[in-house]
């Protein structure tokens, strides 16, 4: 399983940059094009990334998100889900940069080969940002009534929070 | 919402810690959080970069419609009633494929293009079974490779760990989310 997750990009680049020659792609000129793409995506996010690790890091700060996750740990300790990672798992389908910036303070203060640094990677790597995407989505064609939409999206969000933890517990531990 | 959720953060904070006598550390929280921003997002600039060249790579060299092309089984899996060899059925297939590889740049425009065509077969202010599924589908992970998250772990033993779990668990939730919108459309 080990090996799986250390292969695959190497293989993924061997195995795309090969067949670009084989296809007679100028790959170089590909790359730089892309990149270019990337660096434009890095810049376009900063501002939100500014203004959401700016009220983050306050809501930390003047202790409220330790009230909040204390308010809700009552109902965690029920399925076994570690309270640290409440707030994660509430700002992920709402803010990608505001649930980065949680995966990055949860990294730095318990190690990234913690259970719980450990966890936190896997969720963020395994869901979306729900909200978002239903918003820009629907809103382009002028739906109002999404129907199930939501109630489907956010059950698939929380089988992936929930089983995040348990998938690292079995796995990775 | 992100307006409430955002200022509702700030002015909790504020609140609290003129409560809890912290204002000072908030204040220097703040300032701290607004740096922190740029030197995080300049530290995964690069592993970005380096991610959406390949990718570009891929999609010059045709991978990406190979894939496409592997892919349409799985498509009439989950959209059933739409057409054989559709324009929406098109748009569907490469958006999908554009997550799987993590191009969100070419991911939603073509999942906007798919909504389209999916309003064209359905003509109503009322969202079709295929418009409920798609964007299910798109509010759970696809990605292969979590490039964002695999950046932000550097320092670990091992930081591509997770790329296994990631995957096992992204599957989990999609066929919760494609299984419940399923349910639900039969029950309509």
């Amino acid at each position: 399983m080990e090996f799986i997750s250390i292969a695959v990009i190497p293989l993924m680049f061997f195995g795309i940059i090969g067949y670009g020659l084989v296809k007679k792609v100028k790959v170089f000129d590909s790359f730089i094009f892309g990149a270019k793409d990337g660096l434009e995506t890095s810049f376009a996010i900063l501002p939100s990334l500014i203004a959401l690790l700016t009220a983050i890091s306050m809501f930390r700060a003047s202790g409220a998100l330790d009230i909040l996750t204390e308010l809700i740990s009552p109902l965690l300790s029920l399925i076994r889900f570690p309270k640290e990672l409440a707030p994660l798992a509430l700002m992920r389908p709402i803010s990608g940069s505001g649930a980065l910036a949680i995966v990055k303070g949860m990294l730095e203060q318990f190690g990234p080969d913690s259970f719980l640094g450990r966890s936190a990677s896997v969720m963020m790597g395994s869901t979306e940002t729900t909200f978002y995407t239903l918003a820009v989505y629907f809103g382009s064609i002028n739906i109002k009534d999404t129907r199930y939409t939501v109630k489907a999206a956010l059950l698939a969000d929380l089988t992936g929070m929930v089983a995040s933890v348990y998938v690292v517990r079995l796995m990775l531990c | 919402m992100i307006n409430y959720i955002w200022s509702g953060l700030m002015l909790i904070s504020l609140v609290t810690a003129l409560f809890t006598g912290k204002l000072e550390i908030v204040t220097n929280a703040a300032m701290e959080g607004a740096s922190e921003a740029v030197s995080m997002s300049l530290s995964l600039l690069g592993m970005i970069c380096l991610w959406t060249g390949i990718m570009k790579i891929a999609q010059d060299s045709g991978t990406i419609d190979i894939f496409a092309r592997t892919m349409r089984p799985v498509t009439k899996l989950l959209f059933p009633r739409l057409p054989e060899n559709c324009e929406a059925c098109d748009a569907i297939v490469m958006n999908m494929v554009a997550n799987i590889f993590g191009m969100a740049n070419a991911a939603t425009p073509l999942g906007l293009k798919a909504m389209k065509e999916l309003s064209r077969l359905n003509k109503s202010a009322v969202a079709s079974h295929e418009m409920c599924m798609f964007v299910v589908i798109n509010t759970a992970s696809l990605q292969l490779i979590p490039s964002t998250v695999i950046a932000l772990r550097h320092g670990a033993k091992n930081p591509f760990e997770i790329i296994v779990p990631v995957w096992i668990v992204s599957l989990l939730s999609i066929m919760a989310g494609a299984g419940a919108a399923r349910l639900f459309s039969l029950r309509e």
